[in-house]
């Protein structure tokens, strides 16, 4: 029974098949996604691009498992998932240490190997020296770099990104984009990159995927070109924007 | 590796540059400290000469005769010689274990109440005004049902102090449960936490600055309880603050009562000042206030 659970999961990390989310019931429901079918491959960086409405955030929710589908079915086989917000939010109480922590416990990792791991991580987003610290401590760029830390404490190989750079000023967010880039290749992860910004999706993403809004349906994909390390401001990433912006906004004015 | 050490080098310029400004304790010296504290010192100092001046105007002006409201100049020495008896030490550590025991147990009775109240809807739905309104009780009105209940007894007065006390607590931990940030509980769930790791390391750590509020209150309910108490719960020759206060009217002891009545106000400013101090390294601690 399981064959056809493992053809899948071997080269895909993630399988979204024909799903849809409705929230509440009757007159007052509300379809968030219809009918939207993702293959994610294993070490694929996707990035999601949406304007408001499109259950972006409600599709990451149900690949964490923290929602389930009201049809279709969502399958990440033996990988972990994590998940990261626009918001870093980190536990105000704990130093930044102990935050990355958190996860081991859950997991009950013994305290010794919980205290290298924290070490490597810190390294991992380049915040050595940094935990003692507490989170209001921090810049808003280095609180995403703990939150970054805190999800791949998790052990986890798939990685929810929802806006995680939204609110970030654009040098910080530059910076980061590279930063993503080398952990993500470093330690072979596969991204789910949420975001309405359409030359980040395409300065990270190996493939850019379109929702449309109200409901949220997958309307369009595209394969990004242009070799790694890219920059945001380079002219492939200009032009391929420009097309993609085009087709968003003819999506956003079909709701005018 | 040039192009690492580029990254690197641009994370770490852009980490001290967003940093510099946040920089806003630096170190005073002996001088600066001595001005700061006495900055805040003088102005309570002028404060209490103003209020030993008014009261001694007022002795002054013959309003009452001096055996009845005696100045400062007559209670502070009585004061001053209360302090050296055993008595006086005697009744301050009746009084003051009293008050403990009875905010130990409105902790515990507070604690358990105000979480089955947020965990549990209906209970909520069904004692959650209830409680409110038993803040907003005056807990004297208890003691005759008190001393029906336990007799002239310490039973009576911690009785009294848990019903005065335990509503607060209770109340203070529901709303410091009901106002954890929603991006954190989110983060909780994401990260897999429930159960009892839900609450050790999220929900009652995000919840303690509001319960610590609660405990103060809670604290203010219990000491003014055992006040009444003591004054209305005579419990035969057992000293305390309480019985030192009748004690002295009925002796027509004015400068002795007002003494003690110092001293109630002293404790209650020392304790106020100890809560005041968790609350503010606490919000200090989560980032709320610097």
């Amino acid at each position: 029974m399981t064959t056809i659970t493992a053809s899948r999961t071997d080269a895909n990390a993630v399988d979204i098949d024909d799903i849809s989310k409705v929230f509440g019931r009757g007159q007052g429901a509300v379809t968030a996604i219809d009918g939207m079918s993702i293959h994610v491959r294993k070490g694929e960086f996707l990035a999601i691009l949406g304007a408001s409405g499109c259950g972006k955030s409600t599709l990451l929710s149900l690949v964490a498992g923290l929602e389930t589908p009201t049809s279709g079915n969502v399958s990440v086989g033996e990988h972990r998932v994590a998940m990261m917000f626009q918001e870093a939010a980190l536990f105000p109480w704990l130093t930044v240490g102990a935050n990355v922590e958190v996860p081991m416990k859950v997991d009950k990792v013994p305290k010794a190997e919980r205290d290298k791991r924290v070490a490597d991580l810190l390294e991992l987003v380049r915040l050595t020296g940094f935990d003692r610290k507490r989170p209001h401590e921090l810049s808003g760029g280095m609180r995403q770099r703990v939150a970054l830390a805190r999800a791949l404490a998790q052990d986890a190989d798939v990685l929810l990104m929802d806006e995680p750079f939204g609110a970030l000023d654009a040098m910080t967010r530059d910076i980061l984009h590279d930063e993503l880039e080398r952990i993500w290749r470093e330690r072979s992860l596969t991204i789910m990159f949420v975001t309405h910004n359409v030359r980040e999706a395409v300065r990270l993403g190996d493939r850019v995927v379109l929702l449309s809004s109200r409901p949220g349906r997958l309307i369009a994909e595209f394969e990004v070109a242009g070799e790694r390390p890219r920059r945001i401001d380079s002219a492939l990433i200009a032009e391929q924007a420009a097309g993609i912006t085009d087709r968003l906004r003819a999506e956003v004015a079909r709701h005018a | 590796m040039p192009e690492t050490r580029d990254e690197d080098t641009a994370v770490r310029g852009l980490d001290a540059l967003e940093l510099q400004p946040r920089r806003g304790t630096t170190d005073r010296s002996p001088g600066q400290v001595l001005a700061r504290a006495w900055a805040v010192t003088w102005p309570k100092l002028a404060a209490l000469t103003l209020v030993l001046v008014a009261w001694q105007v007022v002795v002054w002006s013959g309003w009452r005769s001096e055996w009845v409201f005696p100045g400062p100049d007559r209670v502070l020495p009585t004061l001053f010689h209360e302090i050296t008896t055993p008595e006086f030490w005697e009744a301050v550590r009746v009084t003051m274990r009293r008050a403990f025991t009875g905010f130990a147990l409105a902790l515990a009775v507070g604690v358990v109440i105000g979480l089955a109240v947020s965990r549990f809807g209906p209970l909520r739905v069904a004692i959650g005004s209830l409680i409110t309104g038993l803040q907003t009780m005056p807990s004297i009105v208890w003691f005759p049902f008190a001393m029906l209940l336990y007799g002239i007894s310490e039973s009576a007065i911690m009785f009294v102090i848990v019903l005065g006390a335990a509503p607060s607590i209770a109340g203070g931990l529901t709303s410091g449960i009901d106002y954890v940030q929603p991006s954190l509980l989110r983060a909780g769930k994401a990260m897999g936490l429930r159960g009892v790791q839900h609450y050790s390391l999220l929900i009652i750590p995000a919840a303690l600055p509001m319960f610590v509020t609660g405990l103060k209150q809670g604290w203010a309910f219990a000491w003014r309880s055992l006040m009444a108490g003591e004054l209305l719960v005579i419990i035969n020759q057992q000293n305390s603050i309480g019985w030192a206060l009748s004690q002295a009217r009925q002796l027509n002891d004015a400068e002795r009562l007002l003494a003690y009545v110092i001293i109630v106000l002293a404790i209650g400013v020392l304790i106020d000042l100890f809560f005041n101090w968790a609350d503010r390294s606490l919000r200090r601690k989560w980032g709320i206030a610097r």
